[in-house]
């Protein structure tokens, strides 16, 4: 295959990936490595590489909007954020040491904990009635907007996230993902934090998470401009189209589907890293 | 004081916002410009990405890259475009800091500083 094609397809390819990804809230960046590694044949340290640059441009053109909304909570982005810095600097470093087939197993596993994460019923969340102190101390009580005025929250379990956050940390940048699901898990299910909060502060943090390991990855030649270009410019033109179609669109059923397809990428990823051809 | 502080909060948010904005464009259209040289110049040349070799040095560093950008080598200006993308973030944080000082909010200004460390530990790897 030439230049051209190539980067004409992975573009194609990334754009869907993109779109897919904001129209069911999964985001594209898990299903970029399998589609890069399975169906392009490229090797997973280029896939990894291209995603992590993709998900910085998707995670801060979509902040970029939830910042104005008035629902993401800097302060409890900004303390957990040296969770998950710390951690995506320890998983660029495993990156480098752990041989590629467990790369890929570990990859095809969090596959299918993001695709049982979607399918289950969203949790509805109980009054916060007794905070954690040390939420109060660190001034993370806020609110945010509802359709009956700004409604108040106060965060629980502060260092049970704050864990939770450095593991999402590591697992995004051994693997080259925004790890968005295990960020809404640690806000979501251990911290209490509602969920239109937790999506977007989640969010608002994929970013800085992204460029902590960035840096290793760049100078190990992870990154390469060739692939990296219709990926990033794709994932890019896709997840801002499907924002755009999200209000109109309903998206139960392409979200189960899209959900069906995630599993069968970890199935195969994880089937790989065994046979080897990866 | 707290309609101060909720006021100078909601303004911090609307600078981030536009700041974020700001360096996903102009990224963006770094590597786009950059993307346009790339193609014309190597459109025929075969693509494989199968085998791992990793990206040579000058691909590798932010002097490499300043180099090759100035003497427009397509590949060089995608990966100036993509290191402006990393950065959108760095100086999302950067200007956090700032934000919190004019808040008073010194124990924000501390976690934002660590945070801010370590992203520069991180892209110091590339200097």
């Amino acid at each position: 295959m030439n230049v051209l094609l190539f980067t004409l397809l992975v573009g194609l390819g990334s754009l869907s990936a993109g779109f897919l990804g904001a129209l069911t809230g999964l985001g594209g960046g898990v299903v970029l490595v399998p589609l890069l590694a399975l169906v392009f044949k490229v090797d997973i340290r280029y896939a990894i590489g291209a995603s992590l640059v993709s998900v910085i441009a998707t995670s801060s053109g979509a902040a970029a909007a939830y910042v104005k909304e008035g629902f993401s909570n800097i302060r409890i982005g900004m303390f957990l954020e040296i969770a998950t810095t710390l951690g995506a600097l320890l998983g660029a470093f495993l990156a480098l040491k752990v041989p590629t087939p467990a790369i890929a197993i570990i990859f095809g596993l969090m596959l299918l904990y993001s695709a049982y994460l979607s399918g289950r019923p969203q949790t509805v969340i109980a009054e916060n009635d007794e905070p954690d102190p040390l939420a109060t101390r660190l001034r993370m009580n806020s609110t945010y907007p509802s359709a009956d005025g700004p409604r108040t929250y106060c965060p629980r379990r502060v260092t049970a996230g704050f864990s939770l956050m450095f593991g999402a940390g590591t697992l995004s940048g051994l693997l080259g993902i925004g790890s968005g699901a295990v960020k809404v898990l640690a806000m979501d299910q251990a911290m209490k934090i509602p969920f239109k909060v937790s999506t977007t502060t989640s969010n608002f943090m994929i970013g800085v998470t992204a460029a902590a390991s960035a840096g290793v990855y760049l100078n190990r030649g992870y990154i390469d401009p060739g692939l990296a270009m219709p990926v990033m410019l794709g994932v890019l033109a896709g997840s801002l189209l499907g924002t755009r179609v999200l209000v109109k669109a309903r998206t139960r059923s392409l979200r189960l589907v899209f959900s069906l397809v995630i599993a069968l990428l970890g199935l195969e990823m994880i089937y790989k890293g065994i046979v080897g051809g990866i | 004081m707290k309609a101060t502080t909720e006021w100078t909060d909601r303004r911090v948010e609307d600078v981030i916002g536009n700041l974020l904005r700001a360096g996903v464009l102009l990224s963006a259209l770094v590597v786009w410009s950059g993307a346009v040289i790339y193609l014309i110049r190597h459109r025929h040349d075969p693509a494989d990405y199968r085998v791992f070799h990793g990206e040579p040095t000058d691909l590798r560093h932010i002097h490499g890259i300043l180099h090759d950008s100035i003497a427009l080598h397509g590949r060089g200006i995608i990966q100036l475009g993509l290191l402006l993308l990393i950065a959108t973030p760095i100086a999302r944080v950067a200007f956090s800091v700032f934000g919190f000082a004019e808040e008073r909010d010194w124990m924000y200004v501390g976690f934002t500083l660590i945070v801010l460390l370590i992203l520069l530990y991180s892209l110091g790897w590339s200097s």
